[in-house]
Formats: structure tokens, C-alpha cells, sequence
């Protein structure tokens, strides 16, 4: 052997992995942020500004019937755009989403009412709806190589015609069922709330707890305790006021009718955030459509059927625009043509790329999506007290997704720039 | 000493383009292969056939003395034959032990089993004395050149491999991250893997080989042992075929 081998200059050879700490872990993140990953960082400080400027202007932007309307009033464009996420992931796009949901809201309505059906065979009839729905427009992308954008935007115009058959050429068809209803519209009683707060910050301590011991056993590089402690602080902190104002009396006439408690949709989002999470990110699945969205080349020679994966991305997302449409549904106890229309797809698309979920594909998570919910939700709700009108609605939200898009696409470029992409 | 891998009469064509003419190649345990020839003499191409890329048309692949058929890269995996591709196949967005273990993840029930994940990948590399990366839950995007080339190389040394088909893994690499990966490389054969080193370079050839095949045309010129031969006759073998004794007798043409 030469010595060229035997000598290597250049390059550090960094043995020693960072000591991890609070300390370590921030300058970690800042160097992230620096370098283009801005992951979470545009929602969150784009809530905390609006709401500060919101309730600047409107100081009955910061009651409490008002916080409770937030979480109505984003719960369907949250769950259409979580399951988004999974398709934007891949790098497509679904543009169908909306009227997918208000298709499946209509399965829900007939088959309640036309059909007189109870609600536990209607609401899986809507979701079994979506996930054929997502079967076709899947196959038809990855099967017969349609690119997504046209195959979806067909489908957008189709299933507009769709809805109006189902429900008879324009009529309103309203829903009594209760316990559909209920889902938007009734609150958690006062001691539900805070079990289900015991329960999700006990969980989130577990899990982090349980993970750095499993770790540091085997000697891996482990979260220390102080770091846990903050993140578990932080959300027991956030969660225990958002409960503690949701379950103050939010009524104009408290002795007339009392309207308290955490609404319902609240812990629908918080069990699918969950498990949609673990399958992103605990699952062989989940790892799959990440590598798929990087490197499709790459996954296919790693030996994973990329045509599956992208079949089952457009089915979750289908069937997730379902669940919203169940919940639009529940929440105007009708269904009508426009259900799932006019900017529902827009805002849930927005909703996804301002949480920080890359139009590219290969970066995102599905808590982005609930993060950008709540911003588009801020947005719709502040702009309505404001007294403004549909005309600057529909213009700030446009200018705040061509924000969050032109953010996207920057950070690229920087990460590009940095070497870190 | 029989080769570990070896081809005999290889035959390719595409369409009416015969790309390989009766190629036989070794590649022993242990040993360092550098595999040379001028862009079109078959290099990518018989690293195809072997890998099970290409169907052959005619012609046999003996592994450890016994011929075997392999006609898909499944195949070529199960023998314990692993490519590590030009363009490397790493996925930017996952870190290094997602990388790794891509497509071959390791379940503990239905969720990934990440800590025996994370330790093998550990294990590995350090096997390989690898330690120029900080962490190896870092994201592949933020490796240089010749860190993502040594993971490319350490995922297929990862599962067992007993040879390891390298095509040619220096080309974009600066001076220094170059000597890194051949130090890499030599050190694969040292654990007693059979390696197959695809080069255009005669100093990284000279560097870590222990033999030389060389191609021409889609002819085998010659398979030589790296001490009996000197730069200029590798030289002409790439170019003409044949060097004083060595290389093609007949002259070809193209």
C-alpha cells in the first residue's frame, strides 16, 4: 500500500459524540434553523403573532367561547391536511382532497337519512368511501402514471359533480343524529377534560422517560433528564391552560343553557395525531414514505414497492379528508353541495406547508399539519372579528400559503446552500 | 486459490451492439480486484450481469467454486454480493442508520426495533474504524462526498457480504476524502471480503489493488497481479488491448 493511504490529512476525525444536554440539544436546534431545517419554527412564531395582534385589535378575540370556536372552526381542514402530509411526503399532490371529504359527508347524510341507517354504520360507510376513493386515485398514479396533479384535479371537478348527484342537484340535507352531532358541537364534561389531560401528559412523560432508560442501557446516546423534564414541563403547562380556559362557563346566559368543556373533536385529533405519528415514525411503513419522498431510486433498490406505498399514501389521505368531511358535517348538522368546496382544499394544503411540511417531499411530519391548522383557523376566525369580509379573507390566507410555500422553497435553497440537502 | 467469485464466457449484447465477447474475471477473498478499462469496454456492464441486473447471454457465474444462477439483485444478495452504485441509492432526508437499514429494517413486533438498529450500524462502522461522522442519527444530507461513499460502503458491508462490487466509488472525490475511502476499501479486503474495485484512476488502483483486470473493448486484455505490472502497461492494456506480452494476441478493432 502507498502511502497515500496510510496518511489522512484533511477532514477531522470528530470521535466523540456530543455530550447531549438542554445546552447542546438548543445549539443543536439553532444550527438546524440556521441551516435552512426550519421545521415547526414559521407556525409557531406565526400563531404566537397573530393571536398577539388579533387580541391587540379585537380583545374578544381572547375569550373563552372563542378559544373553544378555534378548535371547531379547524378541526376538518386539520384532519383533511393530516392526511395530506402523507401524500405531500411522496411529493405529490392531492388536490381532490376537499370535495373527496364532501363526497364522503354526503355518503354520511344519505345513508343517515334517505337510508335511515344508525351512525356506526354510516360513519365507516363514509370512510370506506374515502379509502376507495384514494385506492383509484392512487392506482391511477402509480399503476398508470398519471402525474398526481392531474389525476387529482380531474378528480376535483368529478367529485363536485359527485356531491350534487348524491345529494340531489343542490339540496341541503341536514343531519339529526346525535351522536354525529355531537362530534363538533358538545363539550367533555369538566372531569373527562382533565383525566384525558392526566392521561396524555402521564403517556408523553412515559414514552420519553421509558425511551432514554431503553437507550442509556444499551449504551446508546440518550436525552437527559433535564431535557425530558422541560419538554414534558412545557406540555403540561400548554395543555393544562388550554383545559383549564375550555372548561370555563362560555355562556351568554349561564343559567339559560351552560356550555363548558373541552369539544369532542379536541381529543378525535389528539388519538389520530398519535397514531398517525407512530406510524410515520415507529413503523417500517412510515420509514418507507420518507424514503420513497427522498430517493425513489434509492428505495427501489432497497427492495421496497414503491407502487405500494404511494397507493397507500392516497388512501390515507382520502380517508382522511372522510373523517373531515364527518366532522364539517357534524359541525354545520348538514351536508350541501359546497361541503368540502370552495377554499377547504386550499386552506388544508396551507395548513400542511405552514406547519412546515415540504412541498418537495421527503420532509414533514402530522403534527405540522395541526399546527398549521390552528394558524389557518387563527387567521379565519381573527379576520371574521375583525369585521372583514370574504374578499380580504380569501387574500391574506392566499398570501399567507404563497408565505409558507416561498418559505419552503427558500429553506431548500439555503439547506442546499449550507450542504445540509 | 479459487476465486470466491468468478465468471466464465460472459456474452452481452444489446440489440446488435455486443457489448461483452467471451469475458472471464476472478475475484478472490481477501484481495482487492480493480477492475480498469476506457469508458465502453463493459466495466458497468459486467458489474450488471453479476449483480443480476442484466440477464447474460450466455456464459456462467461460479461462486465459491459451485455455478449459480442469479437473475435478479435479490439473488445476487442472498450469494452475498453487494453493489454499491455511482450514484450512491442513499435517501438525503433519512440519517445514517435509517439508510442502513433501508428496506431491510429490523421489527420488534410491529414497530422498528431502532435501538438494535442504531447499535449494529454503530458496530459496523466501527468495524470498518470509521470515524469521521459525528453522529450517526445525523442526516445523510449533511455528509460530505466521502462520508456518504463509506456509508454506501458500510450498508453493504452490513449484511453479511462476501463480496463487495465498488463502481467507482472516488470519482467525485476531493484528495483527501479519496485516501479515506481507499483506506476503506483496503481495509474490507483485510477482513477477508473479496473486493471488486471499478477505477479510471491508476493511483487509486495502484494504491489499494492486489490484481488488475483489465478491459478492452469488451474483452478481458488481461488479469494481472498489481506487483508484476507497471503503470505504462496498464496503460496500454486500457488503450490498445495488448502491452509486449500481455493483453489481447489477435489485435482487435473496433
Amino acid at each position: 500500500m502507498s502511502k497515500l493511504v496510510k496518511e489522512l490529512p484533511g477532514e477531522a476525525i470528530v470521535a466523540a459524540a456530543q455530550a447531549p444536554s438542554i445546552g447542546n440539544s438548543f445549539r443543536a436546534y439553532v444550527q438546524r434553523v440556521r441551516g435552512g431545517d426550519m421545521g415547526a419554527l414559521p407556525a409557531v412564531l406565526g400563531l404566537v403573532v397573530l393571536c398577539v395582534v388579533f387580541a391587540v385589535a379585537r380583545p374578544s378575540f381572547v375569550t373563552a367561547i372563542n378559544f373553544a370556536n378555534l378548535f371547531t372552526q379547524g378541526a376538518a381542514i386539520t384532519l383533511i391536511a393530516m392526511g395530506l402530509v402523507f401524500v405531500l411526503l411522496l411529493g405529490e399532490i392531492d388536490l381532490s382532497a376537499g370535495f373527496a371529504s364532501g363526497v364522503c359527508a354526503a355518503v354520511l347524510a344519505v345513508t343517515l337519512t334517505r337510508l335511515g341507517l344508525p351512525w356506526y354504520v354510516c360513519a365507516p360507510a363514509a370512510v370506506l368511501t374515502g379509502v376507495v376513493i384514494g385506492i383509484v386515485l392512487g392506482t391511477l398514479v402509480a399503476k398508470v402514471g398519471i402525474p398526481s396533479f392531474v389525476v387529482t384535479l380531474a378528480a376535483f371537478l368529478a367529485f363536485q359533480g359527485l356531491v350534487l348527484v348524491l345529494v340531489d342537484e343542490g339540496t341541503n340535507i341536514s343531519i339529526r343524529d346525535e351522536v354525529i352531532v355531537a362530534i363538533a358541537n358538545r363539550n367533555l364534561p369538566a372531569w373527562l377534560g382533565w383525566a384525558l389531560y392526566a392521561v396524555c401528559v402521564a403517556g408523553f412523560a412515559a414514552v420519553q422517560l421509558l425511551r432514554a432508560r431503553k437507550r442509556a442501557r444499551r449504551g446508546l446516546v440518550a436525552d437527559p433528564l433535564s431535557l425530558i423534564a422541560f419538554r414534558v414541563g412545557a406540555v403540561a403547562v400548554l395543555a393544562g391552560l388550554a383545559v383549564f380556559v375550555l372548561n370555563l362557563e362560555r355562556s351568554r346566559n349561564a343559567a339559560l343553557v351552560s356550555l363548558t368543556g373541552v369539544p369532542i373533536v379536541v381529543p378525535v385529533i389528539l388519538v389520530l395525531l398519535v397514531m398517525w405519528t407512530i406510524v410515520l415514525r415507529r413503523t417500517a411503513f412510515g420509514r418507507h414514505l420518507y424514503a420513497v419522498g427522498g430517493n425513489t431510486e434509492a428505495a427501489r433498490r432497497a427492495g421496497i414497492p414503491v407502487d405500494r406505498i404511494k397507493i397507500a399514501a392516497f388512501v390515507i389521505c382520502s380517508s382522511m379528508a372522510a373523517v373531515g368531511g364527518i366532522v364539517a358535517a357534524s359541525r354545520a348538522s348538514s351536508v350541501d353541495p359546497n361541503t368540502g368546496g370552495s377554499s377547504v382544499l386550499l386552506y388544508a394544503v396551507g395548513a400542511a406547508v405552514i406547519g412546515g411540511t415540504s412541498l418537495f417531499g421527503g420532509k414533514g411530519r402530522v403534527l405540522d399539519a395541526v399546527l398549521g391548522g390552528a394558524v389557518v383557523a387563527v387567521i379565519e376566525n381573527g379576520m371574521g372579528l375583525m369585521g372583514y369580509g370574504a374578499s380580504v379573507k380569501y387574500l391574506v390566507t392566499g398570501s399567507v400559503l404563497l408565505l409558507a410555500a416561498g418559505v419552503d422553497a427558500l429553506a431548500r435553497r439555503r439547506a442546499a446552500a449550507t450542504g445540509l440537502r | 486459490m479459487t476465486p470466491l467469485l468468478e465468471v466464465r464466457g460472459i456474452d452481452k449484447s444489446f440489440g446488435p451492439v455486443k457489448v461483452l465477447h467471451d469475458v472471464g474475471f476472478g475475484a478472490y477473498a481477501g484481495e482487492v480486484t480493480a477492475l480498469v478499462g476506457d469508458n465502453g469496454a463493459g466495466k458497468s456492464t459486467l458489474v450488471k450481469c453479476i449483480g443480476g441486473i442484466y440477464p447474460t447471454d450466455a456464459g456462467e457465474i461460479l461462486f465459491d467454486g459451485r455455478p449459480v444462477q442469479i437473475h435478479t439483485p435479490r439473488d445476487a444478495g442472498e450469494l452475498g454480493i453487494e453493489i454499491v452504485y455511482q450514484d450512491l441509492a442513499l435517501c438525503d432526508n433519512l440519517d445514517i442508520v435509517q439508510n442502513m437499514f433501508l428496506g431491510r429494517e429490523r421489527r420488534n413486533g410491529l414497530l422498528l426495533d431502532e435501538d438494535s438498529m442504531e447499535e449494529l450500524a454503530e458496530q459496523t462502522l466501527s468495524s470498518l474504524s470509521v470515524r469521521t461522522v459525528k453522529s450517526i442519527r445525523q442526516q445523510v444530507s449533511s455528509l460530505s462526498g466521502g462520508q456518504r461513499q463509506t456509508v454506501a460502503i458500510a450498508k453493504a458491508v452490513l449484511w453479511n457480504s462476501k463480496v463487495v462490487i465498488l463502481d467507482e466509488p472516488t470519482a467525485a472525490l476531493g484528495v483527501a476524502q479519496t485516501a479515506q475511502v481507499l483506506e476503506l476499501v483496503r481495509r474490507l479486503a483485510d477482513t477477508g471480503l473479496a473486493v471488486v474495485l471499478i477505477s479510471h484512476n491508476m493511483n487509486d488502483v495502484f494504491a489499494v489493488s492486489d490484481r488488475i483486470a483489465a478491459l478492452y473493448l469488451g474483452r478481458m486484455a488481461a488479469q494481472v497481479k498489481t506487483s508484476d505490472v507497471t503503470h505504462a502497461q496498464v496503460v496500454e492494456l486500457i488503450t490498445a488491448g495488448r502491452s509486449g506480452d500481455l493483453g489481447l494476441k489477435n489485435g482487435v478493432t473496433p
